[in-house]
């Protein structure tokens, strides 16, 4: 379990980290906290040539709360912006998701950003990006641009980014007021990939719900967004229909069986944690009036 | 007296060194050796046709590579089957590195030695075997069909095939009031010590002598083994275990492939060279543990008592044979735990499969046989309508029967005899720590909230510390340092303590002066190993008899010296002084001055040796006819038999009505082993043990596919638990001293473990209200376990309790339980 050989390169800024990128093309690969990397290459399922090791690149290990949104540089560890109190005052969604990120001392190391990028279905991350309608910032050659996450992911561990393109930071948007998340998920220990997972964002005004959205973990190809509010808006918390939910859950999911579950369980369990993350959320929407959590 | 130091919770001497990071493992040694790699076998079951090594030679820093074709003598013979035993008819064992036929993945085939780890799996990359692919047994159902063979000359695939029998079981059967006969199956696991297997080898070439160092449960074990293989006399060879961490069972396999490669390459190369098994080798060609399918009839009265016994199993032993058929053995001996069960008829059959060879893990062998008896006592309760604790009670062996002489053999070839225990005292403590009679009062509350509760349990006897032996050395040092050493290994169990304990006790020293070593064959030659829960039995007790001849000659000493009978001395902290008139003393030390006469005062304390020093009778010799120089002390323990240790393990566990998930309440113990050295040590061993235990009824497995490939062979997917998954553990204590031993002590290092999987599945069965019959369990598994009991495939239990008598689906007007 040791590495195939690879040249490290470790640029100091952004425009140096994107030349490397462009001189090595497919053969580098980013290293940021490296918690999924470094085991790949460990098990030679993969051997890039080069390693672009971002760790020494000035500025991308900021957390900024900002008015509209929380915006997480690309080396960020998850245990920052878990901890990070003003990212929690403004999205607690944030916080409800990473403590569901592997374990303590992965996410001491891991990065959001790089999770992100990863763009495993199984991560928590990026189904909370697209939950919040989030952006990338990917830097390259060209200048930098701003990735829905409707186009950044586009299949199971692949992204629209170019190959000299670095992911710098993300963006997730604050909800509306009135707005309460709530996310659960199911592995089988504490901190293992999740067989199924489910981050809501309810939407309560007036007592009555107007807008209930679900993203997924695990059990979607890429993370999506599925909109319930078809199905829950116009009822008060007490009574809405959460069975109903539940079964569109079930209709929308595509989950596959692993060894660890089948794909008929997973659609149970994310129609179950449906259910009960969208009533938590209502719930919690309804009681803390005016407040966006 | 001195401070009481047997039987005192103390902590482990050997913590702080390994908590701070000062443990020596084997890969922290030789850091500047050649390092070797291995090709192994990417198929299940394939014969090898070619192998070309020419792309890899170019690889820099590549020292050499190794082909079977390159072996010599014995090396290249098969490796040795340990523990032959006459039913094993079709013994195999594999080769250091396969020979034209490779019978599971994993199975070495070529062997890299470079300058360093990653260079040597660069010229791994590159080597290229090619395979003519045979049909592959996977499973013990495709073993037992026998369509195809793992090995051609094993008809079959039947490695073994034994009975033992007491009593007429057909007739006590067939007169029986009740019967009934259960399905049974357990899963494969495996050790996972958190350091995996590894060889450092030392040759020196110009006195012909090699040391190995090699993280192992037997160093003596090794040693012999690789002397026998290199053809070199036992004298010129070392064997030492430095630090291990962890074993369970797996490293007391010898010699592994690479303990007889790595050393073999040392002498050849003239240099350092080791190995550090990485985890997934560990997975894929180490050793596994635990698969088996039962079929258990049983006879019993209308109270619930067992009459008759009849036990067929099915043992998946995986592609070899090195160990013996020691697992099956002890399935069929130790499944009868605390019971008299009438007549008894045990049969098995040990089958092969193109899947990682089975060796003990702990446990071995007895978590499966308790799991067949326990069912099979739920069973009955179930069908008479009887308290589950009731019939176990019914069926127990009484403190006034003991010795018991089951009649059968047990795994050291000995007879099945339990020395002591008091199993009515030990499920009374255990019904009162759980609150067993007043569970279904708990259940009717948690039932009310929506939720669904259970109760289980689950009772062993473990044969502990079996022979043939274990030795003790005792040094004392002119500054009154008490150096021990015994030959068996240490891999976690705090023997630098418990021995210590033994020692400062019998001899009436401070702890801080005992320094104890273990697993170093220049120490002590001659040794077994750690394994069968024995360290503390053998080796404690054979420590203990050193100490006291150890004593007794320095008392012989000091009473000369002291002009005083011996009767009137005795040892208060390193000190020998007159019982009553303590300022007539002498330190240890000083006893051991006089103990070796001098010729040279190298110190002060050697001073008063020499021979001008005017201490000494001139008529007398300076050393007796009948005593040897020097303050020491050596003994052997070698029993007639095992010694029977015993526990009872309760456990609440509640399921989701919805995603089946299980989560263990409450986890309860009582556990009997005799007299305890240590009590903190004994409840950390029942702790470690109950989690592996948790491991191997919720979430362990080996997930083969059918070409065995193994698919879940790294930490990700082999799902060991994390403390977030090991409950809090009640644990309380029984002391039934054994009385075939000096210190009436019991093994307790496999115990926690042993019950689990039985305790859980009753735990579930009592939750769910339909029979439990195979583990472990994962929660889709149970998932689709209520699913064939709603569709009514899977018959209810009789009597359930609790109020689900049909399965719960997906209830979609339950309040949220956010």
């Amino acid at each position: 379990m040791k590495p195939a050989p690879f040249v490290h390169h470790a640029p100091r800024s952004v425009e140096e980290a994107v030349d490397v990128l462009a001189q090595v093309g497919h053969d580098g690969k980013v290293l940021a906290g490296g918690q999924s990397l470094i085991p790949i290459l460990n098990m030679r399922l993969a051997s890039p040539g080069h390693l672009v090791d971002i760790n020494r690149v000035a500025g991308l290990d900021r957390v900024e709360v900002r008015d509209g949104d929380v915006r997480v540089g690309a080396l960020v560890r998850h245990a920052e912006l878990e901890h990070h109190e003003g990212a929690y005052a403004a999205l607690p969604l944030l916080r409800q998701a990473l403590v569901n990120v592997a374990h303590p001392a992965i996410r001491n190391r891991g990065t959001t950003v790089g999770s992100i990028a990863h763009a495993d279905a199984a991560g928590e991350m990026p189904a909370i990006l697209a939950l919040t309608e989030g952006v990338v910032e990917a830097a390259g050659p060209r200048g930098t641009r701003e990735i829905s996450p409707a186009d950044f992911f586009l299949g199971a561990l692949e992204t629209c980014l170019a190959e000299d393109e670095l992911a710098v930071a993300v963006r997730f948007p604050r909800f509306s007021p009135g707005t309460a998340t709530a996310f659960a998920e199911s592995a089988r220990r504490h901190g293992d990939y999740a067989m199924a997972g489910v981050a809501a964002a309810v939407t309560v005004v007036d007592g009555v719900i107007t807008d209930a959205r679900t993203s997924f973990v695990s059990v979607t190809d890429v993370p999506s967004v599925l909109d319930l509010t078809e199905v829950l808006g116009g009822s008060e918390p007490a009574d809405a229909d959460w069975a109903a939910a539940a079964e569109v859950v079930r209709g929308h999911v595509e989950p596959e069986a692993d060894i660890h579950a089948t794909a008929d369980y997973r659609r149970m369990l994310a129609g179950e944690l449906a259910r009960r993350v969208l009533a938590q959320a209502a719930q919690n929407a309804a009681t803390t009036k005016g407040s966006s959590h | 007296m001195t401070t009481q130091m047997f039987g005192a919770p103390i902590r482990r001497k050997e913590d702080p060194r390994l908590l701070t990071g000062g443990g020596r493992y084997l890969d922290d040694l030789g850091q500047h050796a050649l390092a070797a790699a291995f090709v192994r076998s990417p198929h299940a079951h394939a014969r090898i046709t070619d192998i070309d090594v020419t792309d890899a030679v170019d690889v820099g820093g590549i020292v050499a590579i190794y082909t079977w074709e390159d072996l010599p003598g014995k090396v290249a013979e098969p490796l040795p089957l340990l523990i032959p035993h006459p039913t094993l008819t079709h013994g195999r064992t594999g080769y250091a590195l396969a020979r034209d036929e490779v019978n599971h993945v994993g199975e070495p085939v070529v062997m890299v030695v470079a300058t360093d780890r990653y260079l040597a799996e660069d010229a791994c990359q590159r080597i290229r075997v090619d395979y003519e692919l045979l049909p592959v047994v996977v499973g013990i159902e495709n073993a037992r069909d026998g369509a195809h063979l793992v090995h051609e000359d094993a008809p079959g695939n039947v490695a073994a095939h034994m009975v033992q029998e007491t009593g007429d079981v057909e007739a006590a059967l067939a007169t029986a009031p009740h019967t009934l006969t259960l399905d049974l199956a357990i899963e494969r696991s495996a050790c996972m010590p958190m350091e995996g297997k590894g060889v450092y080898a030392r040759w020196n070439d110009e006195d012909g002598e090699l040391r190995i160092y090699s993280s192992t449960q037997t160093s003596t074990g090794v040693r012999a083994a690789v002397a026998a293989k290199l053809e070199l006399p036992l004298a010129k060879v070392e064997c030492i275990a430095p630090d291990v961490g962890g074993g369970f069972g797996v490293k007391i396999m010898h010699p592994w492939p690479e303990e007889v490669l790595v050393p073999w390459a040392a002498r050849l190369l003239k240099r350092e060279v080791k190995w550090a098994e990485d985890r997934r080798e560990h997975f894929i060609s180490s050793a596994h543990e635990r698969g088996q399918l039962q079929k258990v009839t049983v006879g019993f009265d209308d109270e619930g008592r067992v009459l008759g016994l009849d036990v067929k199993f099915w043992h998946d032993n995986g592609a070899y044979t090195p160990y013996g058929i020691i697992v099956p053995i002890i399935t069929s001996t130790q499944l009868l735990g605390p019971y008299k069960p009438g007549a008894y008829r045990c049969e098995f059959w040990s089958l092969y499969t193109n899947t990682v060879l089975v060796t003990p893990y702990r446990g071995a062998g007895r978590p499966q046989g308790v799991f067949a008896m326990e069912r099979t006592m739920d069973a009955i309760a179930d069908y008479l309508d009887l308290d589950r604790a009731e019939v176990r009670s019914r069926n127990f062996i009484l403190p006034e029967e003991m010795p018991y002489d089951h009649g059968l053999l047990f795994q050291d070839g000995r007879p099945l005899k339990y020395d002591s225990g008091d199993f009515p005292a030990s499920l009374d403590k255990l019904k009162k720590l759980v609150g067993w009679d007043d569970f279904e009062a708990y259940r009717a509350e948690a039932e009310a909230e929506g939720r669904k509760v259970g109760l289980g349990i689950g009772c062993y006897v473990e044969g502990t510390g079996v022979g043939p032996y274990e030795g003790g050395h005792i040094t004392i040092e002119t500054s009154g340092r008490v150096n021990v050493a015994t030959g068996l290994t240490t891999q976690g169990q705090g023997h630098q303590t418990a021995f210590a304990q033994i020692v400062a006790q019998e001899l009436g020293v401070p702890i801080e002066d005992v320094h104890v070593t273990t697993g170093d064959t220049r120490k002590m030659p001659y040794a077994v190993g750690t394994f069968a829960s024995r360290a503390a039995v053998m080796s404690g007790n054979a420590i203990a008899l050193a100490t006291r001849n150890v004593k007794a000659k320095a008392l012989r000493i000091a009473a000369d010296a002291l002009e005083v009978s011996e009767d009137d001395l005795e040892i208060v902290d390193g000190v020998v002084q007159v019982k009553g008139a303590p300022t007539t003393s002498m330190p240890l030390g000083t006893v051991a001055v006089l103990s070796n006469p001098l010729r040279y005062a190298f110190d002060d304390a050697a001073k008063a040796a020499t021979q001008f020093a005017g201490t000494f009778d001139p008529d007398k010799p300076p050393v007796a006819d009948d005593e040897e120089p020097g303050l020491e002390g050596r003994d052997f323990y070698s029993p007639t038999q095992a010694t029977f240790a015993n526990g009872m393990h309760a456990a609440i566990v509640e399921t989701d009505p919805v995603t089946a998930e299980i989560r263990i309440l409450r986890y309860c113990v009582i556990h009997d082993c005799g007299t305890m050295i240590n009590p903190m040590i004994v409840e950390g061993q029942v702790h470690g043990g109950v989690a592996q235990g948790v491991g191997g009824a919720l979430y362990e497995r080996m997930a083969y596919d059918e070409s065995g490939q193994l698919l879940n062979a790294s930490f990700m997917d082999f799902l060991m638990p994390y403390a977030s998954e090991v409950p809090h553990i009640e644990a309380d204590h029984l002391e039934t001293p054994s009385p075939l031993n000096p210190l009436g002590i019991k093994g307790a290092g496999e115990a926690g473990c042993i019950p689990v999987s039985a305790v859980i599945a009753s735990a579930i069965e009592d939750a769910e209200g339909f029979p439990i019959t195979s583990m472990p369990i994962s929660p889709v598994e149970l998932w689709e376990l209520r699913q064939r009991h709603e569709t009514g495939e899977l018959p209810s239990l009789r009597h359930h309790h609790g109020q689900h008598q049909t399965a719960a689906a997906p209830s979609r007007d339950q309040e949220p339980t956010a």
